[in-house]
């Protein structure tokens, strides 16, 4: 039963996925020839069809999907481990230290670029790893085990603690420095070529391994954790493997691609109301799902006011926030 | 928030949210505007066309101050190149050209001004950017007359120099200083007249180590003017704003055969320069790449709208057309 749901589902929310991904690349203001596109016969450096193809727009769809895919499964997780409807990938603070971690390397003259790259990606990881670090120490700090009360509130606190640190460095700052900090928090997918891509790949890929062995675990917690631990489940280590990579995946999306916001938080809800609440199957189809969500979201983001570029998390947002709403009248 | 982080997103939201209300963007916007221009680091951003027009304005001036606080890095040059320099009694945080006012109090600028310093100082005219509404408002109350100064095109600097004259009493030596701008405008555009205008992307921002979020000039402002009378043909002049931001996409459609890149607020060895200039082989297919005309210029001076925008103008008119120089 729970097997066919879960194909159909994968099968269903999947196809959505690739379709964007395979479409994405084909639509935009340029029109660019086909046949031009994917012949041999001409030079790549000479062929801007294929370039445009190639360099500008595939590597935004993959990262989209990547962004979106890690952003959604993330909320789900985080959602069942706090047991928090509104919980999404930005509420423990994560995703504030890495923005910290771009802000800094925006506005202070770091030399951490190794070959040639941008040190804001890095920066911003090594923020979101640093601020998953203090939440799980605070919330292991008083007792054993990990405290999911404690989690939420000293990453919401946590949260507001960098936000006012943002705004310090970003005063601080000079105003183009503070132009480059406000436009990097509304998210931009415009990666230019693969690089910024594979180096966020292999965290994501680490997250999404130990995404596949959670579902059966964040059932059974979502019951509670006396509950889960009385059907046999390690509750300790479910939470801090959920936590972790949890954590990991948002801090890859956010350091490819920004703060994308409601992703993680619509998304999850959106495929709830389709597949039911059984992890085993929210939690693939939910990653597919804002894979397919987040690439459209760019396509129409790069497009509607083009030649100028309308950055994607607000477009996210834009969407994203009726929806949500709507989703709450709807319920009660 | 700051009030710099609320007028940059609103500003941002404004950009993109609605395109059509453009052509009048909230007063917060130009507010941002101003603030990037204030900063000897700023862009190439002027208050929204509709206010434009509108030059500086003196504000019940007493005749020739005698303490006169800059806060804004284009006037503070122009004061010092009319000869009223030594009048100069601070500056803003910004401030770096000329020489002498790198020993010269700070008085915070744009988003930060320090109002009780500026009142300490004793001023009898103190040079205030037309956004600084609450500014205005202080040294009003405090009785002290302020100079209004708005951005604008390349017009406006011989402009605001002559009203400087008038107010500080240098009037003879503002307008030799803007006649000479002016005249070597004028024959640097004859001299480019007939030449072919290469379409060209003027960029003055973006990630370094990439291609991400990469700033450049839109059909207005005064960097706009800067190219036009270089001998360049700005490929976003049709966009009616002072700045935009383009993705990989819309500069590989555009096709730009030159890409001239301002770097300015920092110290760039040449490695790094060389650095960022190779970021641009990505886009291998755009003509400026292919045939290696992407420029890099260095010099604070590039975004400030003063006395030393004809430089600029003359150093881009020498790379866009070396032939006309070569005689």
């Amino acid at each position: 039963m729970i097997r066919r749901r879960l194909l159909v589902s994968v099968a269903a929310f999947g196809s959505l996925a690739v379709a964007a991904v395979v479409l994405a690349p084909f639509l935009g203001t340029t029109p660019i020839r086909l046949s031009r596109v994917f012949s041999r016969a001409i030079p790549f450096a000479e062929n801007p069809d294929a370039q445009i193809f190639f360099v500008a727009r595939l590597p935004r769809a993959l990262a989209g999907a990547l962004v979106g895919g890690a952003l959604a499964a993330s909320g789900v997780v985080l959602q069942a481990l706090l047991g928090n409807p509104l919980a999404s990938p930005f509420t423990l603070g994560v995703s504030a230290g890495a923005a910290l971690g771009a802000m800094l390397a925006i506005t202070l003259p770091l030399q951490l670029a190794f070959l040639g790259a941008s040190p804001i990606p890095i920066a911003s990881f090594a923020g979101s790893v640093g601020a998953t670090a203090i939440v799980y120490a605070l919330a292991t700090a008083r007792r054993r085990g990990l405290s999911t009360n404690v989690l939420l509130l000293a990453g919401v606190t946590l949260n507001a603690f960098f936000s006012a640190l943002i705004l310090f460095v970003q005063y601080l700052a000079d105003f183009t420095q503070t132009l480059r900090t406000v436009r990097w928090l509304m998210g931009d997918l415009d990666v230019a070529g693969y690089f910024p891509i594979l180096a966020a790949l292999p965290f994501a890929l680490i997250a999404f391994a130990i995404f596949a062995w959670l579902p059966r675990a964040l059932n059974l917690l979502t019951l509670g954790a006396d509950a889960a631990a009385a059907r046999g489940v390690d509750v300790l280590q479910a939470q801090r493997l959920a936590f972790f990579s949890a954590s990991l995946a948002t801090g890859a999306a956010v350091s490819l691609a920004g703060p994308i916001g409601f992703v993680g938080i619509v998304v999850p809800h959106l495929v709830r109301l389709i597949v039911g609440s059984d992890h085993r199957v929210v939690l693939p189809a939910s990653a597919l799902f804002g894979a397919a969500f987040l690439v459209a979201c760019d396509v129409a983001a790069r497009s509607v006011l083009a030649p100028l570029e309308l950055p994607v998390g607000i477009l996210t947002a834009m969407i994203g926030g009726p929806f949500f709403l709507w989703l709450l009248i709807r319920r009660q | 928030m700051t009030e710099s982080w609320t007028r940059a997103s609103a500003l941002l939201s404004a950009e993109t949210e609605d395109s059509r209300a453009r052509d009048h963007l909230p007063a917060a916007c130009c507010l941002l505007l101003a603030v990037l221009a204030l900063s000897a680091c700023g862009n190439n951003t002027n208050p929204s066309p509709a206010e434009q027009p509108e030059p500086a304005r003196p504000q019940a001036v007493a005749r020739s101050p005698q303490r006169i606080v800059s806060i804004v890095p284009a006037v503070t040059e122009m004061l010092f190149a009319i000869g009223a320099g030594p009048k100069v009694v601070a500056v803003g945080s910004f401030d770096k050209y000329p020489p002498e006012v790198r020993d010269l109090p700070r008085v915070g600028a744009l988003i930060d001004p320090d109002v009780e310093r500026i009142i300490s100082l004793r001023p009898d005219l103190v040079i205030v950017d037309k956004g600084q509404i609450d500014l205005q408002r202080k040294l009003a109350n405090a009785r002290i007359a302020t100079f209004l100064y708005a951005l604008g095109g390349l017009d406006n600097v011989g402009r605001t120099i002559r009203e400087l004259g008038t107010i500080t009493g240098q009037a003879r030596q503002a307008a030799l200083l803007a006649g000479t701008i002016e005249s070597r405008l004028a024959s640097l555009r004859r001299r480019m007249a007939g030449l072919p205008r290469p379409p060209t992307m003027l960029v003055f921002s973006r990630e370094p180590g990439g291609l991400r979020n990469i700033y450049v000039s839109g059909g207005i402002g005064f960097l706009n003017d800067v190219l036009e009378v270089a001998g360049g043909a700005n490929i976003f002049a049709g966009v009616h704003r002072e700045s935009l931001q383009v993705t990989t996409e819309t500069v590989l459609s555009s096709a730009p055969e030159v890409i001239l890149e301002l770097r300015y607020g920092a110290a760039f060895t040449p490695e790094q320069i060389e650095r960022d200039r190779a970021s641009w082989n990505l886009l291998a297919s755009v003509p400026a790449v292919r045939d290696g005309r992407v420029y890099e210029l260095v010099g604070d001076e590039l975004v400030v709208p003063g006395p030393r925008v004809v430089d600029t103008a003359e150093r881009m008119a020498r790379i866009l057309h070396p032939e006309a120089f070569a005689r």
